[in-house]
């Protein structure tokens, strides 16, 4: 049996999912949207083991956004693989009127279903008393009271779900309007629906639907056509007969006691967290500390994951027969592995911040302050998290714009987040910044290195403002955008919960986007390894001769060898390929070789630079491979490689190009398709190639 | 009067909206003809504004909300 929880947002549908299903849940994704489908199992009290679906909190079965879609997409096509046999339906008592709107549409698609009253401790404060008998009875359905929060009656409505196939499914209560009579009825006949009010639904949303074939959808325009179904004036009947049938039952079933106006602890705390000032202190605070926390409380246990690949790397070395398939298990697979989980701190921090702002209610005060400034760039107050996760990492900032409603801001948000100047650029910046920036003081106290730094998180910064702003008038949005938005009363955030999306999204992570990182990762490590087998053979050749190799000690030749087999290889021919196309950027083959490796992650940098001057381990300190690149010289005109011009030329170019897979993956994943990341990898390489043109020609 | 001329405080019945498709979801979250709100706040940078309608804080653009027209 397969059991879907309803109802609208902040009811506590995800309290009551978390103590159905406890941690036997999974998360997976709805065909054709991003939106997260969480379902599970519940044992009964009979001994039956069921499969419970969360569906997306929303406020009626006219969806307003493509993600709200679902609800009636798997409520109304019996095929959908996620259609439920019960439906048990959660709705909030200090709310009723709204929730029982929702509740009326879904009971008329004639699934069976329970009411759960969710009586939260608000409910007793502001004593509302709900007969649950009398309004079982004027319902026809089971209605049974829990508390989601405090985890009571679970069991009760447990009871409720054994006995629920005995039950009756409720009698419909909107009867169709008789100028839509032959339409519904056509249309029934069509799709063998439960009921006919799921046919209803059908005549207004059908162009949105995404389960039906082209036919369909031709079928059914002609029908329109042809009973000149007019949608918006139906719905909004229609939402207008619910209301009046609600408020007679709410009338007969429910008591509220006279309430004594006085401001609620929610409205006191608003007045602080949306003051002028204060308000927008303590958002910059909250920012400042989840900041703080990716970037610093991160490092230990990255620098641990770090330090376990690199044990395990020494362990194969030792132990493994050296050769090809060793090669490719350690330099190949593990360090792409590596790669994958060092972003798990990270991950499960960001998201735990978000998960404690969402579930507080400050999530929706962060949207209400910033709305204004941030909808001038086309984006929605919602991106502000995201972009300030972007500082420290792209990756889970983007798995964060999931809780942007709208498609259109989300896109946005996604496209802008990695020109944010994120921490493995700070790697190159330093590198590059030292080697041309002279160590002086500007004023007396400004540091003119530091000031280098932040203009080059400035530049990032209004980089991605401008283009939201040009995507702003670029895509078209597939939806009227509403800001409409419910400002939930503040609550203490419930941890098992934050638990839960933390590991959640760490496993969404590692699972989906980690075989994307894991296969680029080989596909570059054997390009970088190997070249066409002449070349390599000659370089075999060069280091066998004893009358070579007898001028150097062993470390200098494996530095040598390791550079030239580079400069041999795959990468290294291609690096050379592109030096006319980088030339006017001020950047040489060898330049261009770590454009090409650091596309794996942008502190690959460093270390390519290091094997191609072929310079002695650079794990602490840079000094080694920075005075090899200042004294670098071009052999065919003497002047140095490394001049102001191409130093400054190539941080811009660190500054806005897509030199990440993990982000292209992981955008890959939260678009569905490999549209987006092209798009992006190609406007932010494009963008970065122009601007350091720019400045090279500049400052040449 | 509209919905958007109320200042901090103000009160006001919801007489009907301008906008068609806006009111079908301007009702499923609690704003019916003949209902009371009340103007709770206005965002710091003069947009978007909260109100309280059928016992909650709902909040929308003021743009949006000059749709609302309320009985004078």
């Amino acid at each position: 049996m397969k059991i879907a929880l309803v109802g609208n947002p902040n009811t506590g549908k995800s309290s009551l999912f978390n103590h159905l299903t406890g941690l036997n849940q999974k998360v997976g994704n709805f065909p054709g949207v991003t939106m997260d489908k969480k379902m599970g199992t519940c044992r009964l009290p009979d001994g039956r083991v069921v499969s419970v679906i969360d569906l997306p909190g929303c406020y009626s079965l006219y969806p307003k956004t493509q993600d709200e879609a679902v609800v009636f997409q798997v409520l109304s096509d019996r095929r959908n693989e996620s259609h439920p046999d019960l439906i048990v339906f959660i709705a909030d008592v200090t709310n009723l009127k709204r929730n029982l709107l929702l509740y009326s549409q879904v009971a008329d698609l004639g699934i069976p279903i329970i009411l759960a009253l969710n009586m939260n401790d608000l409910a007793e404060k502001e004593r509302i008393v709900v007969n649950a008998d009398k309004l079982s009875e004027r319902l026809g359905v089971q209605v049974v009271k829990i508390s989601a929060r405090q985890r009571e009656n679970i069991s009760g409505l447990k009871e409720a779900i054994v006995q629920a196939p005995a039950f009756a499914v409720h009698k419909s209560s909107y009867t169709i309007p008789e100028r839509s009579r032959n339409l519904v009825d056509a249309i029934s006949q069509d799709f063998e629906h439960h009921s006919e009010y799921a046919s209803l639904l059908m005549a207004h949303q059908y162009p949105s639907a995404r389960h039906l074939s082209k036919e369909k959808t031709a079928e059914l325009d002609r029908l329109i056509a042809d009973e000149k179904f007019e949608s918006q004036d139906q719905q909004i009947e229609e939402t207008l007969w619910r209301y009046s049938y609600i408020d007679e039952i709410i009338r007969d079933c429910v008591e509220v006691a006279p309430k004594v106006e006085e401001p609620s602890i929610t409205d006191r705390i608003d007045d602080v967290l949306t003051h002028k000032v204060w308000g927008f202190a303590i958002f910059f605070v909250v920012l400042l500390f989840i900041f703080q926390a990716i970037f610093s409380w991160a490092e230990y246990p990255m620098a641990l994951i770090e330090g376990f690949f690199g044990w395990l790397d020494e362990v194969g070395r030792a132990y493994l027969p050296a050769g090809a398939l060793t090669d490719l298990l350690l330099n190949g697979i593990l360090a792409g592995l590596g790669g994958v989980l060092i972003f798990i701190p990270q991950i499960a921090i960001l998201f735990a911040f978000i998960a404690v702002l969402e579930d507080t209610g400050y999530m929706a005060r962060i949207t209400f302050l910033m709305d204004k400034m941030m909808r001038k760039v086309g984006l929605s107050g919602k991106s502000v998290v995201p972009m300030i996760g972007g500082l420290a990492c792209a990756v889970p900032s983007i798995m964060a714009a999931r809780n942007i409603e709208s498609w259109k801001d989300r896109i946005i948000t996604i496209m802008v987040t990695p020109l944010i100047s994120c921490a493995a650029r700070l790697p190159v910046y330093i590198l590059l910044i030292s080697l041309v920036v002279p160590d002086d003081k500007v004023f007396g106290f400004f540091d003119l290195r530091g000031i280098t730094l932040l203009g080059l998180y400035i530049l990032g910064t209004v980089g991605a403002v401008v283009v939201a702003w040009v995507m702003k008038k670029l895509i078209k949005g597939r939806e009227r955008s509403y800001f409409i938005m419910e400002l939930p009363v503040y609550r203490s955030p419930r941890w098992k919960n934050i638990f839960l999306i933390m590991y959640d999204k760490v496993k969404t992570f590692i699972f989906e986007v980690g075989k994307i990182i894991v296969a680029i990762s080989i596909v570059l490590w054997v390009s970088a390894s190997y070249g066409p087998s002449g070349r390599m053979d000659r370089i075999e050749q060069k280091y066998s001769s004893e009358a070579f190799t007898s001028q150097y000690s062993g470390d200098q030749l494996e530095r040598m060898r390791a550079s030239e087999e580079l400069e041999n290889s795959y990468v290294g021919i291609l690096g050379k390929a592109i030096e006319p196309a980088i030339r006017p950027l001020g950047f040489d083959w060898k330049i261009g070789i770590a454009l090409i490796t650091s596309v794996a992650a942008r502190e690959v940098f460093v270390g390519t630079m290091a094997t191609i001057y072929s310079v002695e381990s650079v794990d602490d300190d840079d000094s080694n491979i920075r005075e090899v690149m200042a004294a670098s010289v071009n052999p065919a005109t003497g002047e140095k490689v490394y001049t102001t011009a191409t130093a400054f030329s190539l941080m811009v170019f660190y500054a806005f190009a897509m030199q990440c897979i993990s982000t292209i993956a992981v955008v890959k994943r939260e678009t569905n398709g490999w549209k987006w990341p092209a798009i992006q990898f190609g406007y932010m390489t494009a963008m970065a190639y122009l601007a350091s043109l720019v400045v090279y020609q500049l400052l040449r | 009067m509209k919905l958007s001329d109320l200042k901090p405080g103000e009160t006001g019945i919801i007489k009907e909206f301008t906008d068609l498709a806006l009111s079908v979801k301007l009702m499923e979250m609690g704003c019916l003809p003949g209902e009371l709100v009340r103007l709770e706040r206005i965002a710091p940078l003069g947009d978007p504004i909260a109100i309280k309608v059928s016992g909650y804080q709902l909040s929308l653009r003021k743009e949006e909300a000059s749709n609302i027209i309320l009985i004078s």
